[in-house]
């Protein structure tokens, strides 16, 4: 085996260690929201792509706004979909467009885009 | 309620100002001597006649002054006093983005939203600001006002002062936004709140001017965009969202043919070989370096214009460490690229001249074949979503309301509760309400898909967005915004459409992991070609790896489950079947077992008069119209019957003297001095009538599932006069057609034995459960869930709730209005039985549709990326190019949107 294989061995498994554990196993960053005055958590939801932040925190039982602003024209993000509560909001591109949930149960809640490839949590504590 | 209700003739001694009579709304001066103080507020009025009403029902005129209304008031100093009603408060919390939105605005004194009432309340200086940029702030913070843009014809104006001087006098009015006329389509765009002046008083100013109106696109609710409204363009308003969408179709048109272009010449100096170039073009030759440069740089603005897309999209994944479709296009083209730049510019570091080759062809194919893939998706797309479209293009826009004596359109955001609306031959019908003058017949098959024309006298229910066919007629709204029918199927079907069937769940499970798994995969592809390949060993590595990234197509998958189930749901909508999510839809194709509730499910639920035997010589219309004259002080549900069924063949009826009732027996009256008797066999004994041979005809009658009773008139045998609910038309029909696909059908009610039987066997059910009582219905549901069957339950959703919850899957037979039946997993508009069937069908197709979808995504993947791969090479040689690649991702989704949308073609087989 010639130095330039083992190399090319090493550093394509390396390569993969790393893919998995930076798409599967890292930390992901949760942002905690806190409540406002009037018993409202809310927060801003930047749609490029993705949606930033994608993983937010917020207390049971408290009325949740979640303030989407999608900043691309791509048909990609065009919907958000909260299946668990069988909520769909179309995202019309540069605007603010409020989604409204109260969650009762502690528990994870996923949203994604219309087919699946762009998504985020809800933790709800 | 009231605490204190004191009034005075003598009025306090206070500063005088001005304020308004609750009652007649006149202004008053206050202190005034007529007031009543309520709740620690006080009330004060013009006379003594507004304060009597107002003693009567405070609550009345209080609710009346607080009712959303629109105003707007000028102060003496400036400034102005704003009430804006808002649309689409949900909660509190959008009370505060709205008053941050207002404040932001100069000159704003006080920006007040009242989430009970829907109003913002703004005191602003005129001048700084206008009413115009507020709306445009409530705008900005997500929601909508009652604001209405009027389109209307103007005719007579000779030159651009007659512009100026409408506008002029338009825009001063109180409630008129902006006004913009164009001398040139002779028309006028006015956009006003509605309330604060209404549509009669802005044709009055034109025409007070000396111009006509004339009526020409009616009114739209208001829907156009900021930047149009910058524009001042004079267009119909349309869908934003479908105007961004067509937008980006439109970009992504341009992308393609930019990078399609220029891949030809790209591909035609990438393979001189094939196309015989002469020597100078061969590899290696210095001409070729330099046309390489070039396809070096030109790959630039098609990387990062025509592909702009997949850089920003994979680029904010990463940030959320999540990958995507567009992670794996920005890989591996940049990975060719970069691999072409280093074998252009620095062929000397390959050790081999042979693998200083380049791939610029793989960028220029692959970006103008994804991008043109996804802008055929956004179209296909925009078909499979028709259906809730359709159903919103249903609402009619304006209503002929009489108000004050006066027939008004207005726009039917301003239709109120109880408004009388009239509508003549070929209107659509506003909003839901009751027929209360005249008659006619309705085409309802936007809402319930029946095709005949439904026939509607006073009394009946009268649906929105239906089209009104023959006669002119008056109603009475009952239901009006949201609550209408229309407005809840549209919920339904939205909220369906983003449920999640069961089946997605794996597949989520598995989309979550499948990209980084792709980029592995790519990864360990490239090392073991490199390691264990044939040489150039380089070269394959990297086609390889590119060729994975590029053939995997996460967004089939994504796809291939909520795009059919959108297309399904929509589908069962126009059919008059309300799906209520993805779960019910996949259940309801599991079914073996259909329990159907016997009255109002089999049977109409309204008994009528089905018989009338005579004998002794009486006439049938005698007979009924003594039974009928008798029944007439009756409030028995059979007396009902017998008494529509005289009035069905216009018979005239009498008062009735003596009236008896005989619990357990009948009823005996005197009918113009005749004396009748009506009632069961043990009546007939009692007063010892004879009856002959009616008692047998009796028994007969009884069996058929008919309730019959005998009638004795002065004493002597008249006849039998038969009532039974009447069974729906098709349900023999569609009983037989479940049966025929398989399904067991079983019959439960609360009647007994022999009359349950009897309609049993006419409607061809073998299984009935009689006499179950109505809080039994759900447990008997259960025996049959045990016997390890998946139930549906058909019932009226009303009585029949618990057993519709228990069963697998509830059906609720709609009743006119009333759609979205909370316990119902599916609704049927339609009374008609057929909805079951058509309801299984329709899931059936649906879920085949589904399946074909996965089948698809895993084909193109799971076989798509092996031989991506390299597989296949070692057996048979064979090895993806990636230009394949390209064209099979990008048309991946294509191919699972355009299966979902041969779902629209689905046709029920009745």
């Amino acid at each position: 085996m010639t130095p330039d294989q083992i190399f090319v061995i090493i550093g394509g498994l390396a390569l993969s260690a790393w893919v998995a554990w930076y798409f599967w196993f890292s930390e992901k960053k949760a942002v905690k929201i806190q409540t406002a005055e009037g018993g409202i958590q809310e927060a801003v939801i930047k749609v490029k792509g993705g949606y930033t932040p994608d993983v937010l925190i917020f207390e049971a039982g408290k009325p949740i706004k979640l303030n989407f602003i999608r900043e691309e024209t791509a048909a990609c993000t065009e919907e958000v979909v909260f299946s668990d509560f069988n909520m769909r909001a179309t995202l019309t591109p540069y605007k603010t467009i409020p989604v409204e949930l109260k969650i009762d149960i502690p528990g994870e809640y996923g949203f994604q885009c219309g087919m699946g490839m762009v998504k985020g949590k809800l933790i709800v504590q | 309620m009231l605490n204190e209700v004191k009034s005075s003739p003598l009025g306090d001694k206070t500063v005088p100002t001005g304020t308004h009579d609750p009652v007649c709304g006149m202004e008053v001066k206050s202190p005034s001597k007529y007031y009543i103080d309520m709740d620690g507020k006080k009330y004060e009025f013009c006379s003594d006649n507004c304060q009597d009403k107002f003693a009567l029902d405070p609550y009345k005129y209080i609710k009346k002054m607080n009712k959303a209304e629109p105003s707007n008031r000028t102060t003496s100093y400036g400034i102005e006093k704003l009430s804006l009603p808002v649309v689409g408060l949900h909660c509190t919390s959008c009370v505060n983005t709205i008053e941050k939105e207002i404040k932001r605005l100069p000159g704003i004194k006080v920006a007040h939203v009242n989430y009970a009432t829907e109003t913002a309340l703004v005191e602003f200086k005129s001048g700084e600001t206008n009413t115009e940029e507020i709306i445009g702030a409530i705008k900005k913070a997500g929601y909508k006002t009652g604001q209405s843009t009027l389109k209307i014809g103007i005719r007579g104006m000779h030159c651009g002062s007659c512009v100026s001087k409408i506008e002029k006098e338009l825009k001063q009015k109180s409630g008129v936004i902006s006004a913009s006329v164009d001398l040139g389509t002779e028309s006028a765009i006015i956009k006003y709140i509605p309330g604060l002046i209404q549509l009669d008083n802005l044709k009055k100013v034109i025409e007070k001017l000396g111009y006509e109106t004339y009526p020409i696109a009616g009114l739209k609710q208001e829907k156009e965009t900021i930047e149009k409204e910058a524009k001042g363009k004079v267009e119909e308003p349309v869908d934003e969202n479908q105007a961004a969408r067509e937008k980006e179709y439109k970009t992504l048109m341009h992308k393609f043919i930019f990078a399609a272009i220029l891949a030809l010449p790209v591909i035609f100096f990438s393979y001189p070989t094939v196309w015989g170039l002469p020597e100078q073009f061969q590899m290696g030759s210095p001409v070729l370096r330099y046309i390489w440069m070039a396809m070096g740089i030109l790959a630039l603005p098609v990387m990062f214009w025509a592909g702009s897309q997949f850089y920003t999209g994979a680029l904010a994944a990463f940030k959320n460490r999540s990958a995507n479709m567009h992670t794996l296009i920005a890989t591996g083209i940049s990975a060719a690229w970069i691999y072409s730049m280093i074998a252009t510019y620095f062929p000397q570091i390959f050790p081999v001249a042979g693998l200083a080759d380049q791939f610029f062809d793989v960028i220029f194919v692959v970006v103008a074949l994804v991008v043109l893939g996804m802008a055929l998706e956004i179209r296909a797309k925009g078909k499979s979503s028709e259906a809730i479209k359709k159903l919103i293009g249903l609402q009619a826009k304006t209503a002929r309301v009489l108000r004050d004596g006066n027939e008004i359109d207005l726009p039917i955001e301003e239709v109120v509760l109880d408004d009388l609306i009239i509508v003549r031959p070929g209107e659509k019908i506003p909003v839901d309400g009751i027929l209360v003058d005249g008659s006619s017949s309705l085409d309802e098959s936007m809402i319930t898909g029946e095709s005949i024309p439904v026939e509607k006298r006073e009394g009946d229910e009268v649906i929105g967005a239906t089209i009104n066919k023959t006669g002119s007629f008056k109603f009475k709204a009952t239901k009006v915004g949201k609550d209408t029918a229309l407005a809840q199927i549209i919920q339904m079907v939205e909220q369906a459409q983003s449920s999640k069937a069961p089946i997605q769940k794996i597949v989520d499970k598995v989309s979550g992991y499948f990209v980084p798994a792709v980029i592995i995969t790519a990864i360990l592809s490239f090392v073991i070609w490199y390691v264990f390949g044939p040489a150039p060993q380089l070269i394959y590595a990297l086609i390889v790896f590119v060729t994975v990234l590029v053939i995997a197509c996460p967004c089939a998958l994504g796809l291939a489950t909520p795009i059919s189930l959108m297309v399904g749901v929509g589908k069962g909508a126009e059919n008059g079947i309300l799906i209520r999510s993805g779960e019910a839809l996949e259940t309801a194709q599991k079914l073996n077992t259909i329990i159907l509730d016997k009255t109002g499910t089999i049977t109409e639920g309204k008994p009528s008069l089905t018989d009338i035997i005579t004998s002794n010589g009486f006439k049938e219309d005698d007979v009924l119209i003594l039974s009928a004259s008798v029944e007439k002080s009756s409030e028995h549900p059979l007396a009902e019957a017998i008494v529509n069924g005289a009035k069905n063949k216009s018979l005239e009826l009498f008062d009735a003297q003596n009236f008896n009732a005989l619990p357990g027996h009948g009823v005996e009256a005197n009918i113009n001095g005749r004396k009748v008797l009506l009632g069961n066999l043990k009546m007939m004994k009692k007063f010892s009538i004879e009856l002959g041979n009616l008692e047998e005809k009796s028994t007969k009658l009884a069996d058929d599932g008919k309730t019959p009773m005998f009638i004795a008139i002065d004493n002597k045998a008249a006849g039998i006069i038969a009532v039974a609910d009447t069974i729906k038309p098709d349900s023999k029909e569609a009983i037989a057609l479940l049966k025929k696909m398989g399904l067991e059908v079983v019959m439960i009610t609360g009647d007994n034995t022999r009359t349950a039987n009897a309609i049993g066997k006419q409607v061809g059910i073998d299984r009935v459960l009689a006499e179950v009582l109505p809080e039994d219905k759900a447990f008997n549901v259960q025996k049959l869930q045990n016997e390890g069957k998946v139930v549906a339950m058909v019932g009226d959703g009303i009585n029949d709730a618990p057993a519709l919850a228990q069963a697998d899957i509830g059906l609720a037979i709609g009743t006119g209005t009333d759609v979205a039946i909370e316990a119902s997993d599916i609704t049927l508009i339609k009374g008609s039985l057929k909805g079951v069937v058509l309801a299984i069908q329709l899931s059936k197709a649906t879920m085949k549709n589904i399946k074909e979808n996965l089948a698809g995504a895993f084909f193109y993947n799971g076989l798509g990326i092996p031989i991506a791969a390299g597989l296949l090479y070692p057996f048979f040689g064979i090895l993806l190019s990636p230009l394949i690649a390209g064209a099979a991702m990008a048309f991946s989704s294509v191919t699972v949107v355009t299966n979902a949308n041969r779902l629209r073609r689905f046709k029920p087989k009745l």
